[in-house]
């Protein structure tokens, strides 16, 4: 697969604030990628740079191999989600989603179909002639989808778009997106805070902090395997602690010693070490490497969660069994649930800067 | 419970007293002549050379008015729309500053740069350009009355351009609209409403004036509003005056409702 995409030492300054510091980026042919990131981290500023609306200060993007960085929005064959939808209040559905094909020139037989064709891929058959200002906030995030893609773009740019809707319709239009996504044969690029979205719908996530990518894959591989203590807090709730690597495939964490997967390390070199809370193994006390007391509990449906104190650490646990606040246990993890990650280079920069 | 209908009740007794009570006044001595009873005469005499020439001029200086207002605001509104907030204030402030003063006070103050020999024929004069001679003519009551109401085309227009979200002009740019698709498919369209107001807080003014035609059209020129101040102080035929008014009147209304054709929602108009 080629790129579609590329963004190559991209620089961008808002007054003093820099946003982007020298991102390069790139975007497969027919992914769902993500940039995922807190807000102010510079993923919105990307998608705008990749959309025309902002100019980089410094770098060049790449479209097909073409450079467009100077290229207006009117004039790229990409388009976006807003992520206030940014409906045209004074026209019909029909008429917001012929608007580009009007502007390009199609013919009104083409433009029916076109309309009939994109109202039945977002599921909202028959409402050609409905005004846009009646609709839900879920319609009208469809409107505005189908109002991008009959345009047939090769990268589609989506800004949040699940953001102003309830938990049970953005599930809803997770899948669906993924399903259009599939369905047009389209690259998605997809800004979101929501960490849940990233690793639902994406093929690839773009951790994105204080304009840096602070790492970029799969969606497995960036819960599993990330790569510094930002990524790790971002996704998912986590134990980060500070430990040694006492030699290859062995750490002591909290002064007691774990088997581990890790290698290359070096030898007592201090480490950051992650252990996600499902994957703490609780039993009887004296069974496991660390004792401890469960000192809180909560039920969370699928699951518990516990908070136990041993070692002097405050161990977040996610457990199917259910031990009592107050009641002694044993911890255990697995060597290859321990993700061993390189300390922060300084304090400021709270993780590595990851070149891609 | 106190009734908070009766904190109208000032505002009804003014609205009574000047305007309904008037509006019945003149509609009674319109359609009767001096001695009280019923006649078309006062309506009739629209067609008579005289006042059919001073309706027609009217309507057509206010319209010409109109057009130089809506074309020297609405760029403004377009630009002020796009510029950072902290200096639009000062910006309108500045627009609308005229508006401060006693808008006789400025038509007097065109006369003393228009006349013959007034200021500004002595600077062009000075300058060897040669003078310039539109004062008492059609041309410099326009210009009175672009001066006096510019404020009025630019204050409604800028109120809904401010208003317009962003986010619709990008994803008309991001649809594939050239600059001029964004400004007649979407800017134009969704300010309508400030230009319909405009245009009726400038034309209808505008039409009805009679002291900007007096101060620079030198007494020569009669427009209706004139024509129908003559007939209540200098002639003291209130029965004419309050026909002709009742026939500028309609001519008024005919306007408006032409405009709101253009007005699809209706939220820009004041009848």
């Amino acid at each position: 697969m080629s790129n579609i995409l590329e963004l190559e030492h991209i620089s961008k300054k808002f007054d003093d604030d820099l946003v982007l510091d020298d991102l390069c980026l790139e975007v497969k042919e027919n992914t769902f990628m993500t940039l995922l990131g807190p807000s102010g981290c510079g993923k919105t500023t990307t998608l705008r740079i990749i959309g025309g609306f902002t100019t980089p200060d410094e770098g060049r993007v790449l479209f097909e191999g073409r450079d467009i960085t100077n290229l207006p929005p009117n004039k790229r064959h990409l388009n976006t989600v807003f992520q206030k939808y940014a409906l045209f209040p004074h026209m019909s559905v029909g008429e917001n989603i012929a608007f580009g094909l009007k502007i390009s020139g199609k013919s009104d037989q083409y433009i029916r179909d076109k309309i009939r064709y994109a109202l039945k891929l977002v599921n909202m058959d028959g409402y050609e002639n409905r005004d846009v200002n009646m609709l839900s906030g879920g319609q009208q995030q469809r409107i505005a989808i189908a109002r991008a893609i009959v345009n047939e773009p090769k990268v589609l740019l989506l800004d949040e778009p699940l953001g102003a809707l309830d938990l049970k319709l953005r599930q809803d239009m997770q899948y669906e997106l993924i399903r259009l996504k599939n369905e047009l044969g389209i690259t998605f690029i997809y800004v979101t805070h929501d960490q849940e979205e990233a690793l639902t719908m994406s093929d690839t996530v773009v951790v994105m902090n204080q304009g840096y990518i602070q790492q970029m894959g799969s969606p497995e591989s960036i819960y599993n395997e990330p790569e510094n203590a930002f990524v790790a807090t971002f996704i998912g709730d986590s134990n980060i602690m500070g430990g040694v690597m006492l030699r290859d495939k062995l750490v002591r964490i909290l002064g007691v010693d774990f088997p581990c997967v890790d290698t290359g390390f070096g030898t007592n070199k201090p480490v950051d070490v992650v252990i996600r809370p499902e994957d703490v193994v609780l039993a009887e006390p004296g069974k496991g490497r660390m004792d401890g007391v469960v000192s809180h509990l909560i039920f969370k449906g699928v699951h518990y969660e516990m908070e136990v104190q041993a070692g002097g650490f405050e161990w977040l646990v996610q457990s199917t069994s259910m031990f009592p606040v107050g009641q002694e246990v044993s911890l255990n993890v697995d060597p290859f649930n321990i993700q061993i990650m390189n300390k922060p280079e300084s304090e400021d920069e709270e993780a590595v800067v990851i070149d891609v | 419970m106190f009734k908070r209908k009766w904190l109208t009740a000032p505002y009804l007794a003014f609205i009574l007293c000047g305007t309904v009570i008037p509006l019945i006044a003149i509609l009674y001595y319109g359609f009767t002549d001096q001695e009280g009873s019923f006649t078309l005469e006062n309506i009739t005499a629209i067609a008579d050379e005289e006042h059919a020439k001073a309706l027609g001029l009217a309507l057509l200086l206010a319209l010409i008015c109109t057009v130089v207002c809506l074309i020297l605001a609405y760029p403004v509104g377009l630009i002020l729309r796009k510029n950072a907030s902290g200096k639009k204030g000062f910006v309108v402030f500045i627009l609308i500053l005229p508006m401060w003063m006693n808008f006789l006070l400025r038509t007097y103050a065109w006369k003393a740069l228009l006349a013959g020999n007034g200021v500004l024929n002595n600077i062009l004069g000075g300058l060897g350009i040669g003078k310039l001679n539109i004062i008492n003519t059609p041309a410099a009551i326009v210009l009175g009355m672009v001066y006096d109401f510019l404020p009025f085309m630019i204050l409604p227009i800028y109120n809904v351009m401010v208003k317009i979200d962003n986010n619709l002009i990008e994803a008309a740019y991001d649809l594939g609209a050239s600059k001029g698709k964004v400004l007649t498919k979407v800017l134009l369209p969704l300010s309508m409403p400030g230009i319909i107001s405009g245009i009726t807080m400038v034309f209808v003014p505008a039409v009805t004036t009679f002291v900007i035609s007096q101060i620079l059209g030198g007494g020569k020129i009669y427009l209706i509003g004139n024509i129908i101040e003559q007939e209540f102080t200098l002639n003291g035929n209130r029965q004419l005056g309050s026909g002709l008014s009742l026939v500028m009147m309609v001519f008024i209304l005919i306007s408006m409702a032409l405009l709101n054709k253009f007005d699809k929602n209706g939220e820009g108009s004041i009848i």
